[in-house]
């Protein structure tokens, strides 16, 4: 961790000039540091190899069972498992914190892929509510429709609906991309703070409510904007940037996203104030 | 949080006593403080079926106060005796348990609002449903339960519509419990899955129409709301979209008919449903695993958007 008071000693990343910032104030921040080896690793992540493959049946299995057979199967050296039968079954698939190729057979029910970290996964199917909630990196891929608050809270990583999704598609998200191939519901990218939305059809009402960042681009039509949501210019660069997701992302290749609308924060409704109490005394 | 279950075949009947329970009984984490089943028989008969409620079950964490079997033998009696008194002749009749009652009756008048208020007129009586081809049964415990209770499995029909109550803002107990008939009109019955945050206000301009509230659950409004719009001519559909500015709060509720079941979502689609459609058969549920329950194969579905209204017939 930097040094707050002694700002002479350097970290060993600084020393390589990967940042070069001089931390004054009250900031606090971890920096990158390649000696500290412990803090690359989970607790509990293994070595997989993706060629290992191997199916798993969880028709007859519960949500808990399934999981820790996924997590068994990984200890094992399994890098790529292949659910079948998932039914809808809630939770499926939850807190992976490891690379992994990951194919469900089928739809799964509410909470699919939450609080994961790495994995690489395709869900032949649809899923329902608040899938991949708090994702932090990796991909998630769904083939078919997705439920309401899709993405909820992610921090990282790609998903990527290549139907249409509910309301409250990434709310409060705070990195990371979701990608919709079809319409999504009412407030999409409600409390939104950072990442970016691309929708390629229609968008329901409240469109971006009260967002404090990010971005987001639709290609139909908008049933109404939200709070503090508006329209910005959509530059070459973000025009690069979409065809470079889409192409990614296996969805709308060819989607013309020269017109796309770009929605972002007006900005308005922040009253946040950087002041610490103690300082306000001090301006008082 | 409660559940919500719906299924309607197009063009057959089924054993959808069998089906609903099934995709009830997947949502029991839901709710299990009650169940409640309208099955919609495949012929629309010449009788009409009354359900009727003498009394409420006292077990299974019910928040009723017990009373003696005589007092439902009373009540029993003095219904068949208004029964009389209205004109309508018993064909058949059937105690299911010591407080709910079966009646197959022949009448002739097409308006129930006089039927209905003269049978509710004996206190502790209450229709919980009256129509040609409805039946709506409920009672505390979870699908299983109450299907076993009331030898639902067997129950053929084209369509229905359920309910797995977690009890919140009122009662445990049958007159809360879902689903709730379209009082007075024959054959209509309303399940709910949210909260009705101007359910006074409407409760009080409805009752100053002189429609009837037998409980003082929310879920209760929609099908008074529903019945009074279609009381003043409107379609089940057309009421069902004036139900979305009208009704304040959150909710994804079903409506059936004699021959037909919709479905309504809120403006901010703030409950889950869960939609599958085929040439020949529609579900639908609070989660996906109710469908799943009667079709496990891999299916498409999606979940309906916000503010959305739809009508499908048998």
């Amino acid at each position: 961790m930097a040094n707050l008071k002694d700002t002479e000693k350097k970290t060993k990343s600084q020393a390589m000039g990967m940042h070069t910032e001089v931390l004054t104030g009250r900031t606090q921040q971890k920096f990158f540091n390649p000696d500290e080896a412990e803090n690359f690793y989970y607790f509990g992540t293994y070595d997989v190899d993706f060629n290992k493959r191997t199916d798993l049946d969880v028709k007859d299995m519960t949500a808990a069972d399934a999981n820790k057979k996924i997590d068994s199967l990984m200890s094992e050296g399994y890098g790529t498992i292949v659910i079948k039968n998932p039914q809808g079954k809630h939770s499926l698939g939850v807190g992976i914190l490891n690379k992994l190729n990951l194919i469900f057979e089928g739809s799964l029910g509410y909470f699919g892929m939450g609080s994961c970290d790495g994995p690489i996964v395709r869900i032949n199917g649809r899923v329902g509510w608040s899938c991949a909630e708090n994702l932090m990196a990796g991909k998630v891929v769904i083939e078919k429709n997705a439920g309401s608050c899709f993405g909820a809270a992610i921090r990282g990583g790609d998903l990527i609906c290549k139907g249409s999704v509910g309301a409250r598609t990434g709310i409060d998200m705070k990195g990371g991309t979701i990608i919709i191939g079809g319409d999504a519901g009412a407030f999409t990218g409600f409390m939104m703070q950072r990442g970016r939305i691309i929708i390629l059809g229609d968008v329901g009402i409240n469109l971006g409510d009260s967002m404090y960042d990010g971005t987001i681009f639709v290609g139909g039509e908008i049933g109404s904007y939200g709070s503090d949501a508006v329209d910005a210019e959509l530059t070459k660069s973000d025009q690069d940037w979409l065809k470079r997701k889409l192409k990614v992302a296996e969805i709308g290749e060819n989607f013309d996203v020269s017109k796309m609308k770009k929605i972002v924060a007006g900005k308005k409704l922040w009253n946040y104030d950087n002041l610490e109490p103690t300082e306000k005394k001090g301006a008082i | 949080m409660c559940g919500i279950a719906g299924l309607i075949h197009r063009g057959k009947s089924s054993k959808v006593g069998h089906e609903l329970q099934g995709m009830l009984q997947a949502l029991k984490h839901r709710g299990e403080d009650s169940t409640g089943y309208a099955l919609y028989g495949d012929t629309e008969g010449k009788n009409f079926i009354m359900r009727v409620k003498v009394g409420e079950n006292v077990g299974e964490g019910s928040s009723s106060i017990a009373e003696d079997v005589s007092v439902y033998d009373e009540r029993k009696k003095n219904v068949e005796s208004y029964l009389s008194e209205l004109g309508a002749k018993i064909v058949k009749e059937e105690r299911v348990l010591p407080y709910s009652l079966r009646y197959e009756v022949e009448y002739n008048k097409k308006d129930l609002l006089e039927f209905s208020q003269k049978i509710e007129s004996i206190p502790g009586v209450e229709i919980l449903s009256m129509g040609k081809s409805l039946e709506v049964i409920k009672d505390l415990g979870n699908a299983k339960m109450v299907c076993d209770r009331y030898n639902l499995d067997k129950v053929v029909g084209t369509h229905a519509i359920g309910h797995a109550r977690m009890a919140t803002e009122s009662g445990v107990d049958i007159k809360s419990a879902h689903p709730f008939w379209g009082y007075p009109f024959s054959d209509v019955s309303v399940v709910h899955n949210g909260q009705l945050t101007n359910y006074w206000n409407n409760r009080r301009a409805l009752e100053s129409k002189g429609m009837r509230f037998m409980s003082e659950c929310d879920s209760e409004l929609i099908a008074v709301y529903i019945a009074e719009k279609m009381r003043d001519g409107a379609s089940l559909e057309e009421g069902m979209k004036e139900s979305l500015t009208g009704l304040d709060g959150v909710f994804t509720y079903f409506v059936a008919t004699k021959d037909s079941l919709g479905m309504a979502k809120d403006t901010m689609a703030a409950k889950p449903l869960v939609l599958y459609e085929s040439d020949d058969l529609v579900a639908m549920g609070s989660e996906e695993i109710a469908i799943r329950s009667i079709l496990p194969q891999e299916i498409d579905t999606y979940d309906p958007f916000d503010g959305e209204v739809k009508v499908w017939q048998i």
